[in-house]
């Protein structure tokens, strides 16, 4: 049973048809890239596996339930199973960092304020980051933010983890650390990875297989090596980065 | 390119009436579900009520004497001198059930609405309350109930409060600047004077707490777009809650008794 699958799911905003029956279906413990032209709908796909976003049609399962039917309620309480790492980060201003990656362990869990705080420390190590629990939100730089947004994604240990453009923003070296770490959760927590990016080295280092979503579908999915030699021309294009080609909209 | 939907106005209105709606229902079921949320609802409790005392202060002050001056001028014009101490009921009634409940839900209207509306809008358009969701907090739960009971509990406080201010705003213009005889000005007031006038002013304030946090959570919650669409919720929601309060309080006037 595939950890996460998508069936024929459509989603439009007001005129505009973003999702044209999707389909989908990802592996536990695998890492999953979806790549595609900014403003494909591959943010909008990532909302739709947590549930913060409700198909106009389709269905979202993970693990074998289908979540894209559930109350509110009831898809707050499988949250536990997700973290997500947002694109601009979300740290939520009003909070210190050690108080937003306490947020989902404080939620998900019923640990003391000790165990609360050492899970903190441990979780801010684990992507780089000492002595900045004190500190606010616009204390840091973009980079700081999106690691302190990865940590908050992974203080509670879930089960599958979604990245929104985690390099984006980045320099080569703290972006390449960042890829590193989705290698290294995958390895140690088995966690099933699902990431979005433009980023094509972070692609190729980070994936177990690659989903090209195009025209509100995926048109091409496949391990690096087959992505690589793919003979479809829209694949071919985006992994290039040529201006030329099928792709016309920009 | 296809052209945008047009909705028509009705619907367009009556489509955002369902939203409030929506959201006010949902808002309310939420003070009632465990855990709540105590750390929100003390922080709004300050933000709504403590840090308004200020302006409130200011507005019914200054409202009081405005109204007294009035009062004055109206018994020494029509009535005749010596008749100003009758100004002291008509006085403190007209402030504790309309000047008072209307200033202090516009001044909380404009401080905290759009307070409450920027930054729900700022979350929303930074994906903040998309982290709220994935993170297994409801966003209503989490920010809308806390801000509606402290609102229903505030205003009404800060409207007591500046029925004090008011009055004594009165008394200062008429006994003590304008020499009216203190002690019919007091007899006069007591006499006329009901706990139910201070009520009705309460019941509407009660109202007005409502209506600013759901209008100001609700710009918040639809914010789209950047430091524009903020921008926007933000005026909508002043300019939205401030009309709800005067329309609403003409009609709390005429429902609610004169006297019990």
């Amino acid at each position: 049973m595939s950890k996460i699958k998508i069936v024929d799911l459509y989603k439009s905003f007001e005129n505009k048809q973003v999702l044209k029956g999707l389909n989908l279906e990802i592996e536990a413990g695998e890492t999953m890239v979806i790549i595609g032209q900014s403003g494909s709908g591959k943010s909008v796909l990532l909302k739709h596996i947590i549930g913060i976003m409700r198909p106009d049609r389709g269905q979202v399962f993970i693990d074998g339930q289908e979540i894209s039917a559930l109350p509110d309620e009831e898809i707050m309480k499988l949250s536990r199973k997700f973290g997500m790492l947002f694109q601009g980060a979300a740290l939520f201003d009003s909070m210190t960092v050690a108080e937003n990656v306490a947020f989902g362990l404080r939620r998900h869990t019923r640990l003391s304020e000790s165990e609360v705080q050492q899970l903190v420390r441990t979780s801010l190590e684990q992507v780089g980051l000492r002595g900045v629990e004190h500190l606010l939100p616009y204390e840091l730089s973009g980079g700081m933010k999106k690691r302190v947004g990865l940590a908050r994604a992974i203080a509670y240990s879930p089960e599958i983890i979604l990245y929104d453009e985690p390099t984006t923003g980045l320099d080569p070296i703290r972006a390449d650390a960042i890829n590193c770490l989705i290698l290294e959760l995958k390895e140690k927590l088995r966690v099933t990875s699902v990431v979005i990016t433009h980023d094509m080295n972070s692609t190729y280092k980070v994936a177990d297989r690659i989903a090209m979503l195009y025209d509100g579908r995926i048109i091409e999915i496949g391990t690096p090596e087959e992505i690589r030699h793919s003979t479809n021309p829209v694949v071919q294009q985006f992994i290039s980065g040529r201006a030329e080609g099928p792709i016309t909209e920009w | 390119m296809d052209k945008p939907i047009q909705i028509p106005f009705f619907s367009a209105f009556f489509c955002e009436l369902g939203q409030v709606y929506d959201l006010a229902v949902r808002g309310f079921r939420a003070i009632f579900q465990r855990p709540f949320e105590k750390r929100n609802f003390w922080q709004q409790l300050e933000e709504v009520g403590v840090n308004s005392l200020p302006v409130v202060s200011l507005t019914a002050a200054f409202g009081g004497l405005v109204f007294g001056l009035q009062a004055y001028l109206a018994f020494h014009r029509y009535i005749g001198p010596g008749s100003e101490s009758q100004g002291g009921p008509i006085i403190a009634v007209g402030l504790c059930r309309e000047l008072i409940p209307i200033l202090v839900g516009l001044m909380v209207a404009g401080r905290v609405g759009s307070a409450m509306a920027a930054e729900i809008g700022t979350m929303k358009i930074t994906e903040q309350i998309d982290a709220l969701f994935s993170l297994g907090a409801n966003p209503v739960k989490y920010l809308v109930a806390p801000r509606i009971l402290a609102s229903m509990i505030m205003v009404p406080c800060l409207t007591l409060y500046g029925d004090v201010i008011g009055i004594f705003g009165g008394y200062t213009y008429n006994v003590l600047l304008m020499k009216v005889n203190k002690t019919l000005y007091v007899q006069n007031t007591l006499k006329y004077f009901e706990m139910w006038d201070i009520s009705v002013g309460l019941i509407k304030a009660l109202v007005f707490g409502l209506v600013i946090a759901i209008i100001g959570c609700w710009q918040g919650m639809t914010t789209e777009g950047g430091a524009e669409g903020v921008g926007r919720a933000t005026t909508k929601s002043v300019v939205v809650a401030s009309i709800t309060i005067l329309i609403l309080n003409f009609f709390l006037s005429k429902i609610l008794p004169a006297t019990l």
